[in-house]
């Protein structure tokens, strides 16, 4: 059992950045958690009001909800759940993707959203079937940090981020032409053999990882060696 | 009799007969007299014990590796405390971890602003031969992008043996000869239509598949 927390002079309606509402109970660490069922998240029940038809099931696995939805939806709701003062979701942990080894199965976009006001945790699921084009909206416009979360998802899945400011690559070079590494039907030693791999990433200039802002940045204070400001002026569009 | 030897046969040591004196043979045919040979004993004493290294750590290696710099293990014994995280300053590149094609590019130039005489130590499984990282990411084996004088296995090794490496690499530049520099200090020219040193079937043996990995298609072998 977790003792009550000392009292503090703080008034009791103001609400502090990154603590819970002076309401909200006080957090216990949870006891024989079922692996599935159990209480659900309370946005759940929120969203599934507020969105009837997005919202395609809800499943609590280990005392976690997530929420399957349809995948054109998701910025709406993922706007709402962090706009909305009752589910105050400021926090996006995580985007990534699952695939499974069926063929049948859709690939699953998930984000992981966290409430810091009332100590909830929400998982988002988007499925997109197999053989549609693996697009869904970006998050970028609610939340600043999903840019390189979105960018290192596209490159292991291959999931394009409509609205994306600058969808490239992160983890492999922006030439790597492999295809996407996390995917079921790569190879885990890759597509092409060894020695061709190491050719195509010594060729690869070692100088040339900036991205495109940077060198915008770089240009503007004048910073840029001349021959890499005479190939920006001609329209190149990365560092290399 | 002594120690002088005939051609294609070993030299054996023998007891010489009291009365005459020991002889110590001397190979003409090597054009080397004894300043030449002071003189690199000399080169090399200095070069051997005056090791600055490049430490190039990119996983749990480079841990051990600052372990052996640190106070117990006292890389400073040997000369090298001096670490030089410029390369133009440096004399011998540890390569401590795994190294990712993406930084392939990288420590071949690392490897190029490096001045002559330099050395390199592959420190660890995954430098020396992608280790368990048999995947689509990790070079298997330095060696495929710049060559290396001596490898320390384990994983990641102990602190002793890096420091047994490092005592290989130091006998190794003391055997070296000034009149061997000019294959000793060649730059390696890469193939011009695959800029890689090695062969690329070579590259494709080195890099065989091992344990439970899938097939990978060969190189046009």
């Amino acid at each position: 059992m977790s003792a009550a927390l000392p009292p503090t002079d703080r008034p009791a309606d103001v609400v502090y950045p990154g603590s819970a509402t002076p309401s909200a109970p006080t957090p216990t660490t949870p006891r024989a958690v079922p692996h599935r069922g159990g209480p659900e998240n309370p946005s759940a029940v929120a969203l599934r009001t507020r969105f009837p038809d997005s919202v395609r099931r809800v499943e609590v696995v280990w005392g976690e909800t997530s929420v399957v939805i349809a995948p054109d939806r998701v910025l709406e709701i993922v706007r709402w759940l962090h706009d909305d003062p009752a589910q105050a979701y400021g926090y996006l942990s995580d985007v990534t993707a699952v695939e499974f080894r069926d063929p049948e199965e859709p690939l699953t976009v998930v984000w992981h959203l966290r409430s810091l006001p009332y100590r909830r945790f929400l998982r988002l699921k988007a499925e997109l079937p197999k053989g549609g084009p693996l697009e869904v909206d970006s998050v970028w416009p609610v939340y600043r940090g999903a840019d390189w979360l979105e960018r290192e998802c596209f490159d292991m899945f291959g999931v394009r981020f409509r609205g994306h400011p600058d969808l490239r690559r992160i983890l492999m070079w922006e030439q790597y032409r492999e295809g996407y590494p996390l995917r079921k039907d790569f190879p885990l030693r890759g597509r092409f053999s060894r020695a061709e791999q190491l050719r195509q990433a010594l060729a690869a200039n070692p100088e040339a990882r900036y991205s495109m802002e940077e060198l915008s940045i770089a240009d503007a204070f004048e910073d840029l060696p001349p021959d890499m400001r005479a190939r920006l002026r001609g329209g190149e569009r990365t560092g290399e | 009799m002594g120690l002088t030897a005939r051609p294609g046969q070993l030299p054996v040591p023998s007891a010489a007969p009291a009365g005459e004196p020991r002889v110590v043979s001397y190979q003409p045919q090597s054009q080397e007299g004894w300043i030449a040979t002071k003189l690199d004993f000399l080169v090399n004493w200095g070069r051997a014990n005056s090791l600055w290294p490049m430490p190039f750590g990119t996983a749990c290696c480079a841990i051990e590796f600052m372990a052996t710099a640190a106070s117990k293990f006292d890389l400073a014994r040997f000369g090298m405390e001096r670490m030089s995280f410029s390369p133009r300053q440096a004399d011998v590149l540890i390569c401590a971890g795994r190294v990712p094609f993406k930084l392939a590019p990288v420590i071949r130039r690392i490897w190029q602003q490096m001045p002559q005489p330099k050395w390199c130590i592959s420190m660890g499984a995954c430098a020396s031969s992608g280790g368990m990282f048999d995947n689509y990411a990790v070079v298997q084996g330095i060696d495929t992008i710049i060559p290396v004088d001596v490898y320390v296995p384990g994983c990641p090794p102990r602190p002793e043996g890096l420091l047994y490496g490092i005592r290989l690499l130091q006998e190794k530049v003391m055997r070296e000869r000034l009149s061997d520099s000019k294959r000793l200090r060649r730059e390696m020219e890469p193939d011009p239509s695959s800029r890689l040193y090695i062969p690329p079937p070579a590259i494709d043996e080195l890099s065989e598949p091992f344990g439970n990995s899938v097939n990978q298609t060969r190189s046009g072998v």
